[in-house]
């Protein structure tokens, strides 16, 4: 209460000097103890009051119109203040949740978490970056006794804390399955009987899974309604978009894959992707695909984690380092024989 | 500590404003500031508002409290009408502004510097205090 009190004091000086003076100076003064009372928690209503009672000292006989006016404008204020008040409590609440939100972030990092395989046949970089806290996105690399790899990206049609839950279902769908069997066809067939037997209606999932075969350089496919992604061919400079039919995972539970394959040579660049990448806004138009594979081409002769980093830094810059979609790019490029 | 008790009924919307005036003619003879008498005034509006809207009828009474050399006013509104179910859920921020019915509970107990609620098939009782400052 007595820094109240003091408060008021500087507030009645404040106001008479500035009724004589009419200065600047004092305005900014004002200002100044109009944040000085927020960081306090002074109500609206009680800053009427000390304008009230510092005006009742400044001029004592105040006309009685003007005090009931007063009077009257404190009694307007009152709910002004409730207001302020829980405002105030909301705030901190939505500190409260946000910080815990956060922690749920750190837990599904670690959940998903899923490691590049170093293998001599390729080069592998990725870039996933969530557009909130958590990821709707979502790659995973798998190594197989033989070294093969494979690879999915996935993206689950809606964002946020639901989607989240999705992901880490998938992930451990994923892990239970035996590393022999690594085909694209039969994980996303898999994948698929899980997804509808365990997310409610209306969630979808969206995913590209590929195989590596390190020895006969085959490049198996699969996909689950998802983007199409893109093979830059060494030899002719050209991309090459591969896709392959199939329902997004979740839809019905009974559904077979189509598996595809094409031969990768040396310096041939597979790149995978998510909508985020494909369909990131700016100023309300969609970037071209045509946008995105050419920074991928501009880069081609760095390595596959340097390309992933600088497309991702060109799009952030785009969109103003406000990604509107999560955002998750992999590529890999088949090693020449004799860098090896 | 002497005591001072007055009630008023509520029954129409006119009644609340009834209250409030009871009430702040007591707040006033006990030496409350204009911004804390605008307070109980609201205070008062919200408890009678509540006993209109959701009792129909009930009856807010005050009470006068020395605790020398503190001075302050109780304020007790009780009805019969179908109680509150989820206690909490009216305590908390956001409950009642979200609908657009004012302050609410909460903004009573922030009006106030003590306050209670107990409800049940019977009725309901809340009760609030507020100190003069000194």
């Amino acid at each position: 209460m007595s820094s109240l009190q003091s408060d008021m004091q500087d507030y009645k000086d404040l106001l008479s000097k500035y009724l004589e003076t009419k200065d600047e100076a004092i305005l900014y003064q004002a200002e100044q103890f109009s944040k000085q009372s927020i960081q306090q928690n002074i109500s609206p209503d009680e800053i009427v009051n000390v304008h009230y009672q510092a005006l009742k000292e400044i001029y004592p006989d105040l006309h009685e119109q003007i005090e009931g006016s007063f009077k009257f404008l404190i009694e307007t204020m009152i709910s002004y203040g409730l207001a302020y008040q829980e405002h105030q409590v909301l705030r901190e609440k939505q500190i409260e949740l946000k910080s815990e939100i956060g922690v749920a972030a750190n837990m599904q990092n670690t959940l998903l978490k899923t490691s590049v395989p170093k293998t001599h046949a390729i080069d592998i970089g990725v870039k996933s970056v969530p557009a909130k806290e958590m990821n709707g996105d979502y790659h995973h690399f798998i190594k197989d006794e033989q070294g093969n790899v494979g690879v999915a990206v996935a993206d689950v049609i809606g964002k946020g804390i639901p989607a989240a839950f999705c992901m880490s279902m998938i992930k451990f769908a994923m892990e239970s399955f035996s590393e022999n069997q690594i085909y694209p066809q039969w994980i996303l067939d898999s994948l698929n009987r899980v997804v509808s037997r365990n997310v409610e209606q209306g969630m979808f999932v969206t995913m590209f899974y590929g195989l590596y075969d390190v020895y006969t350089h085959q490049f198996y496919y699969a996909s689950a309604g998802h983007e199409p992604c893109f093979i830059l061919r060494n030899e002719t400079k050209e991309f090459e978009e591969i896709d392959a039919k199939g329902l997004l995972l979740g839809v019905e539970s009974a559904v077979k894959y189509e598996q595809l394959n094409t031969s990768i040579h040396e310096g041939d660049l597979i790149v995978l992707l998510t909508d985020g990448v494909t369909e990131c806004r700016v100023d309300g138009r969609f970037i071209e695909q045509e946008e995105v594979l050419n920074i991928i081409k501009e880069h081609e002769h760095l390595n596959s984690q340097e390309i992933v980093e600088h497309v991702f830094k060109y799009f952030e810059r785009l969109q103003d380092f406000q990604l509107r979609d999560d955002f998750t790019l992999v590529v890999m490029k088949r090693n020449s024989s004799l860098s090896v | 500590m002497k005591e001072t008790v007055s009630s008023v009924v509520i029954k129409k919307e006119w009644d609340i404003v009834g209250a409030r005036q009871a009430g702040r003619q007591l707040s006033q003879e006990l030496g409350f500031g204009s911004v804390d008498q605008a307070r109980i005034a609201t205070a008062i509006s919200e408890l009678a508002r509540n006993i209109y809207l959701y009792a129909k009828e009930g009856e807010i009474s005050f009470e006068e409290l020395y605790d020398l050399p503190k001075v302050g006013l109780k304020i007790v509104a009780r009805d019969k009408g179908p109680g509150i179910n989820d206690l909490s859920a009216v305590m908390q921020d956001g409950y009642s502004t979200s609908g657009g019915l004012g302050a609410g509970l909460p903004g009573v107990k922030r009006l106030m510097d003590e306050f209670d609620l107990v409800s049940d098939e019977e009725g309901t009782k809340v009760t609030a205090i507020k100190w003069a400052r000194p």
